[in-house]
């Protein structure tokens, strides 16, 4: 285990009644670099992610951020029966934050099929992202004591927007937007929560090769800009290949290989299992 | 003068001036009531109709902020005022009163007053905790659940209020009167209004923005780091607390306070005026319930009544036909106008301008299309007669192309 790594899943297994979503699993993400999480359909790629981000409490397991245990637990009530993971008995702290909690901690998300706040512009979806860490009661809010605040706000949004590119559509309606920028709003939404890890869910889904590539250079200069460190789940595997410093492989809940891209690309059981042979070879 | 169509986004930059014309709106709309009330008889049916419409804006207006901007299907808006309502009467009621209003009870154990203000803002916080309170374990219901169990809540509130133990505090289930009214239609008017005011306030704030996220995507603002419970039970704490300020000033418009007006019936009054004013829009709550109230008090009164033309008695009049009317009003709504009056737009004075800017650029222009729409015409003539001639050049022009 590295020292330096902002982000360690230990153990972690998610079970729902008999069916284990997640065996196991360990991961870790070292800081500035970008990891990707891949795998077939179902393989719980997903499910991890939502118990990274507090969406699910995992069954047993823990996880840490910037050294610190940010969540564990350990199977109670009926699932001391049920559970058919390894390690049990392993963990004994029961931690279980809330995703806002998460989020404070530094750790954004995007998801797989997008969800903006769609009735609202583009402007107030990343200015709602704001909210979290204005110094601000509601009673200030409401009686306008905390303007600077609100001003700060409002100024951060403008810049972000501007880095974005977005600043020329802040006045439209977010679901007006087209599929690509939609998705690039979710990320900008996202790193407007200053985030110290970033998880993109499937950030290529239903892009074409160009947007694809362009969505390459995007990820590469958000992680620089914003010092950030990303896991990102995603199907396209040029994109895989071409950015990720280390794959980890998936299958059935349980990790099959981690490694560089030419290891991932050269493991036998990464081929049977999702790769597939080429059909020219 | 400009000459082309404007859209109310054209006049927001002009905030100065938007100001001063709302400012001078809402004063003239105070020195109207204020003039009404110095030449018509104080007895007339338009002033009880404007002070309940105006007591009846801000429960709506608070219930639009529960169901409309945070997306919380609640139906416990009669309870909370029934308890605001209760709160001010028991406090205000003059101590040599008490004697008479709690005759069974030995004049009750509160033997003191405080001021009507302080009495207003008490109801409120009341109604305030008691929603902190329920909304413990209701909030974590969802939608329907939700609905149900705040009915349920609104229901037993009631039947606490009537309960003879309580006679003390309550006088049970016998009236509460001989507190403190207003007789002046502006006062309630100026109380809705502040109340109002401060839920824009609120809604224009960044927990406004936070509540609609929460309305538009629960997930997605978990994510964005809102706390769920947190700001839930802020807006319902907020909307109870309006809602219960509100029910003090209907129980000065009443002048007498029982527990059994606060009905089921009551909350659905206001869920209807929300309705046709829209959800997520605070002034189509307020012109909701001014025109609700309008209808159910006065205009629509002729149908609970039988009416004679000329000896020929009308069919289908006669009491209760007013409420078979306004069921049929209200499929109507849910069936052909879903979103409301105004959806989720709010009526604002750059609207205000932009649409009085069309309406005089409308009639500006008005004689110019009536003479282009003549000359239309008589080109179209005039193209009949010599259909075989352009008919002929276009063939020419053709040939001349190729």
């Amino acid at each position: 285990m590295t020292y330096d790594a902002i982000l360690s899943v230990e153990n972690v297994t998610m079970q729902f009644g008999g069916v284990v979503a997640v065996n196991n699993l360990n991961l870790h993400v070292q800081r500035g670099e970008i990891v990707a999480l891949i795998g077939p359909n179902g393989a719980g790629k997903t499910t991890a992610f939502n118990c990274i981000t507090g969406v699910y409490e995992p069954t047993n397991g823990q996880i840490r951020f910037n050294d610190q245990v940010i969540i564990s637990n350990h199977p109670k009530g009926k699932m001391k029966k049920l559970y058919s993971g390894e390690n049990y008995g392993m963990y004994s702290k029961v931690k279980n934050p809330t995703p806002d909690k998460v989020t404070r901690l530094g750790i954004a998300r995007t998801f797989q099929n997008i969800r903006l706040f769609k009735t609202q512009t583009v402007f107030d979806n990343v200015l709602i992202a704001k909210h979290m860490r204005a110094k601000q009661n509601v009673f200030s809010a409401t009686l306008r004591l905390s303007y600077a605040e609100e001003k700060r706000m409002r100024q951060e949004t403008y810049a972000l927007l501007e880095e974005q590119n977005l600043l020329h559509l802040k006045d439209e309606m977010a679901s007006n937007l087209p599929y690509g920028l939609q998705r690039r709003l979710e990320i900008a939404r996202a790193l407007a929560t200053q985030p110290q890890l970033l998880l993109l869910d499937e950030p290529a889904a239903g892009m074409n090769p160009q947007e694809t590539q362009e969505l390459t250079a995007f990820i590469h200069s958000i992680r620089d800009k914003y010092q950030l460190s990303i896991l990102m789940i995603e199907h396209h595997m040029d994109l895989v290949m071409e950015i990720s410093e280390r794959i980890y492989v998936l299958d059935f809940g349980s990790l099959i290989a981690e490694g560089t891209p030419e290891e991932i690309q050269n493991n036998q059981h990464v081929i049977d299992a999702y790769l597939g042979v080429s059909e020219d070879a | 003068m400009n000459r082309t169509k404007l859209s109310y986004k054209d006049y927001q930059n002009d905030k100065k001036t938007n100001y001063a014309i709302g400012a001078i709106l809402i004063v003239a709309l105070l020195g109207g009531i204020w003039l009404l009330e110095q030449t018509i008889a104080p007895t007339h049916i338009v002033f009880s109709i404007l002070k309940k419409g105006a007591i009846y804006s801000l429960v709506a207006v608070s219930m639009n902020l529960l169901n409309g901007f945070t997306g919380l299907f609640s139906l416990g808006q009669a309870g909370f005022m029934l308890l605001g309502a209760y709160t001010y009467a028991i406090f205000t009621i003059p101590v040599e009163m008490r004697d008479s209003v709690y005759q069974y009870f030995d004049g009750g154990i509160i033997q003191f007053t405080i001021p009507v203000i302080a009495a207003l803002v008490l109801a409120g916080l009341v109604a305030a905790a008691v929603a902190a309170l329920i909304g413990l374990p209701v909030l974590r219901l969802k939608s329907d659940y939700l609905a149900i169990a705040t009915l349920g809540f609104a229901e037993i509130i009631r039947a606490i209020f009537q309960w003879d133990k309580l006679g003390v505090l309550t006088n049970g289930s016998n009236v509460l009167r001989k507190y403190p009214t207003f007789s002046s239609t502006l006062y309630p008017f100026l109380v809705a209004g502040i109340c109002i005011a401060l839920i824009c306030l609120l809604i224009n704030s960044s927990y406004g923005r936070a509540y609609k996220a929460i309305r538009d995507d629960e997930i997605a603002a978990e994510a964005m780091g809102i706390n769920l419970f947190k700001h839930k039970q802020q807006a319902f704490m907020i909307s109870s607390f309006f809602a219960g300020v509100s029910g003090a000033l209907l129980a000065m418009f009443q002048t007498t306070v029982t527990a059994s007006t606060f009905r089921v019936a009551m909350t659905y009054e206001i869920l209807l005026i929300v309705v046709i004013g829209g959800m997520g829009s605070i002034s189509g709550s307020v012109i909701g319930s001014f025109l609700y109230i309008a209808c159910s008090e006065w205009w629509l009164r002729f149908l609970d009544q039988t009416q004679f033309i000329n000896g020929w008695q009308v069919p289908l009049l006669r009491t209760g036909f007013r409420k078979v009317v306004f069921a049929v009003i209200i499929m109507i709504i849910v069936l052909f106008f879903r979103k409301g009056l105004m959806g989720d737009r709010e009526l604002s004075v750059s609207r205000i301008r932009a649409g009085l800017h069309n309406l005089i650029v409308w009639f500006a222009t008005l004689p110019a299309r009536i003479k282009g729409a003549g000359r239309r015409k008589k080109r179209q003539a005039g193209e009949k007669t010599t259909v075989t001639d352009t008919a002929q050049k276009t063939k020419q022009e053709g040939g001349a192309d190729q």
